[in-house]
């Protein structure tokens, strides 16, 4: 009997409680288990999609940061319509160009929402109770977009993408990145731009929420954090806060 | 190519009004989009948050959520 058919028997026989810890034992040798310990160490359930939030979140400026999330979303579902139609449908059929038009102006928005969400951010010092790595994240993710934005300009294939890659490729060539990134190359710039550029950004905005999860939402200057948060800032532990709330309900 | 030579405004739209600063240059419509930008941050600080209070009122009478 192999060790993965050994411990599902054990943990059918002898319940949850024992299915852990025969989970436990095994961790060094199974990669799911390693795994899924550091996910869990990572952001402990709980706080994943959380019911509740400080009080110092009901606020305006607190709204942009998830509408931005939103706008991206928004951004890459029209984004995957239009690789699967392709420019010639994007250029001529009704329902292309009302695509392409979503594309394009939740990009809009996506921008406008992740700016003022960075002043708010700057504004409040974001990076302050060890939020520093959330902070490097979101600042890269927006250089990140505006790559993939530059680059869609460019694969809009009309007179503003040639302009715009006449005007930009001198400055590109200067820095001797002309040979992986050729603006007056439409095939590698629609690359770039659909495939290799979303995946950075779509990565780092990732992190970016695991790591907002983990450590919570910045607190306003004025305003105390809740327990656990500040607890855990102290200790460097990551807050447990659904233990915090089966207490409360016991 | 008759539209084009006779008149070329019909095909290459006139250059859109630009702000010059020092050495920085800037679109009007940018401009604008800054400006309105800038707008909704001063609202998003000032305006208050639909449910607010009647949650304040809720959780200083002890109801949670």
């Amino acid at each position: 009997m192999s060790g993965a058919e050994a411990g599902t028997a054990t943990g059918a026989a002898t319940g949850a409680n024992t299915g852990t810890a025969t989970g436990t034992a095994t961790a060094p040798r199974s990669w799911t288990v390693r795994f899924r310990h550091w996910l869990t160490r990572a952001v402990p359930e709980g706080q994943w999609l959380p019911d509740r939030q400080p009080a110092y979140v009901r606020s305006w400026v607190y709204v942009f940061g998830v509408a931005t999330l939103a706008a991206f979303l928004v951004v890459l579902l029209s984004g995957l319509v239009l690789t699967l139609g392709g420019a010639a449908w994007w250029h001529v059929s009704r329902v292309g160009h009302f695509v392409n038009s979503t594309h394009l102006w939740s990009v809009q928005l996506f921008f406008v929402c992740m700016v003022i969400h960075l002043w708010g951010k700057f504004f409040m010092a974001a990076w302050r109770g060890k939020r520093a790595l959330t902070w490097i994240t979101g600042t890269v993710a927006f250089v990140g977009s505006i790559g993939t934005a530059f680059t869609g300009y460019l694969s809009q294939s009309n007179f503003d993408s040639q302009w715009i890659s006449t005007q930009a490729k001198d400055g590109l060539n200067s820095i001797g990145v002309g040979a992986y990134f050729n603006v007056l190359n439409p095939g590698q710039m629609l690359l770039w731009h659909v495939m290799l550029l979303p995946l950075v950004v779509g990565i780092l905005v990732v992190l970016h929420i695991v790591l907002v999860r983990r450590h919570g939402v910045v607190p306003p200057f004025d305003a105390e954090p809740p327990d656990d948060v500040a607890a855990a800032q102290a200790s460097n532990v990551p807050p447990q806060r659904e233990a915090t709330e089966r207490s409360e309900a016991a | 190519m008759w539209v084009l030579m006779s008149s070329p405004g019909a095909v290459f739209p006139a250059a859109g009004r630009y702000v010059h600063w020092g050495v920085v240059q800037l679109s009007l419509t940018n401009l604008l989009i800054i400006a309105a930008m800038l707008v909704v941050f001063v609202l998003a600080l000032l305006l208050p948050f639909p449910g607010g209070r009647e949650s304040e009122r809720r959780e200083r009478s002890g109801v949670r959520r």
